[in-house]
């Protein structure tokens, strides 16, 4: 009975105690995130800008400042037609290819994570919020037994350092508990904007394990987890990381 | 085309200082880094930048490598009248490009 209470408080602990990337980072980096003009996701979201008036986006979806307010938080949902769910970013591919007949984005192009920071950054300060129930429901548990699964050549799980060791370091650096509230977000070790996959990618690689394809179901089982776990915290996108 | 924000107070007040901040999208190739097959990568940062206010030069500065990526640049300065704040920076593939805000005194 002792046991289970302390289970049950650690847990009631660790489930109070979410908190954003942007607590662990540095106090400079912090400012930068915060100054929007020194933020240089800034330099994606007004190339994402120019392309959302200057492309068919406009032309049916209006203002981006209204109608793709709050949409960020609530992917990846689920697609009736595709019968799984989809990623913010698949959905801004799909509607490129399927609805402009345009040429599909090269992944982590300029003109892709501009877009997709551009949309971002109108849900800015929204608690992220993505549906987990009924046809969801099999998909997140599938992202949970991933984020729960030793992998690769080091045999760690995601959850070994994102749950058991957030806020102890890694090497120098703070392992933060990994919410995907930022992206796509502004890294100074890749002196660039990246998404939440490349992000994926760099961590599995550092276990060395293959890392998932980019569009794989692994992968946005994996991203609706991540966004679930991190159920409310506010979208910061672009955010700024080191 | 290089990706550039400029920001400046659209109104400032005679003789008080107001800050200038700068994003410039450029790689900053140091010079010093290697490509998949060893061969140098050539060095390719802003090396110069020039701020004009009117007619009259406010800052002139030498850039050299070991300048991170998309540079963050930010100083202050003071204007007596109205007029237009240009900023123009030279790389080393010899790419120039200006851009200008226009600052009211009031």
């Amino acid at each position: 009975m002792k046991r289970l209470l302390v289970l049950a408080l650690l847990l009631t602990a660790a489930a109070g105690d979410i908190h954003s990337g942007y607590d662990d980072a540095s106090p400079e980096t912090r400012a930068m995130q915060d100054d929007d003009s020194a933020n240089p996701g800034f330099l994606w979201v007004r190339e994402g800008e120019a392309q959302w008036s200057g492309k068919a986006c406009a032309a049916c979806h209006g203002d981006a400042r209204v109608s793709m307010r709050g949409v960020a938080a609530r992917y990846p949902a689920y697609d009736a037609a595709l019968n799984r769910p989809i990623t913010l970013d698949q959905r801004i591919a799909q509607c490129r290819t399927e609805r402009q007949h345009a040429e599909p984005f090269t992944p982590e192009s300029d003109a892709a994570l501009g877009l997709s920071a551009y949309i971002g950054l109108q849900s800015r300060g929204m608690p992220l919020q993505v549906s987990t129930d009924g046809p969801m429901r099999p998909f997140y548990e599938t992202g949970r037994t991933l984020f729960n699964t030793r992998m690769g050549q080091l045999n760690l799980s995601c959850a070994q350092c994102h749950d058991e060791r957030a806020g102890m370091k890694l090497a120098g650096a703070v392992i933060p508990q990994g919410h995907p509230n930022g992206y796509p977000e502004y890294r100074l070790e890749w002196q660039t904007m990246g998404s939440l996959t490349r992000r994926i990618r760099n961590c599995m690689v550092g276990v060395r394990a293959e890392p998932f394809p980019p569009d794989s179901a692994e992968m946005t089982a994996l991203a609706l987890f991540l966004a679930a776990r991190a159920a409310g915290l506010k979208i910061e996108t672009p955010a700024v990381r080191p | 085309m290089v990706r550039v924000l400029l920001n400046v107070p659209r109104q400032v007040r005679r003789n008080e200082p107001f800050d200038v901040k700068l994003l410039i999208s450029h790689p900053m190739e140091s010079g010093q880094r290697r490509d998949a097959v060893g061969l140098a990568i050539p060095r390719d940062i802003i090396n110069l930048l020039v701020v004009t206010y009117g007619n009259e030069e406010v800052l002139r500065m030498d850039l050299f490598p070991a300048i991170a990526a998309n540079p963050f640049l930010a100083f202050s300065m003071t204007a007596v009248a109205s007029g237009t704040l240009s900023i123009t920076f030279t790389d080393d593939h010899g790419v120039t490009q200006s851009e200008t805000a226009t600052v009211e005194v009031v």
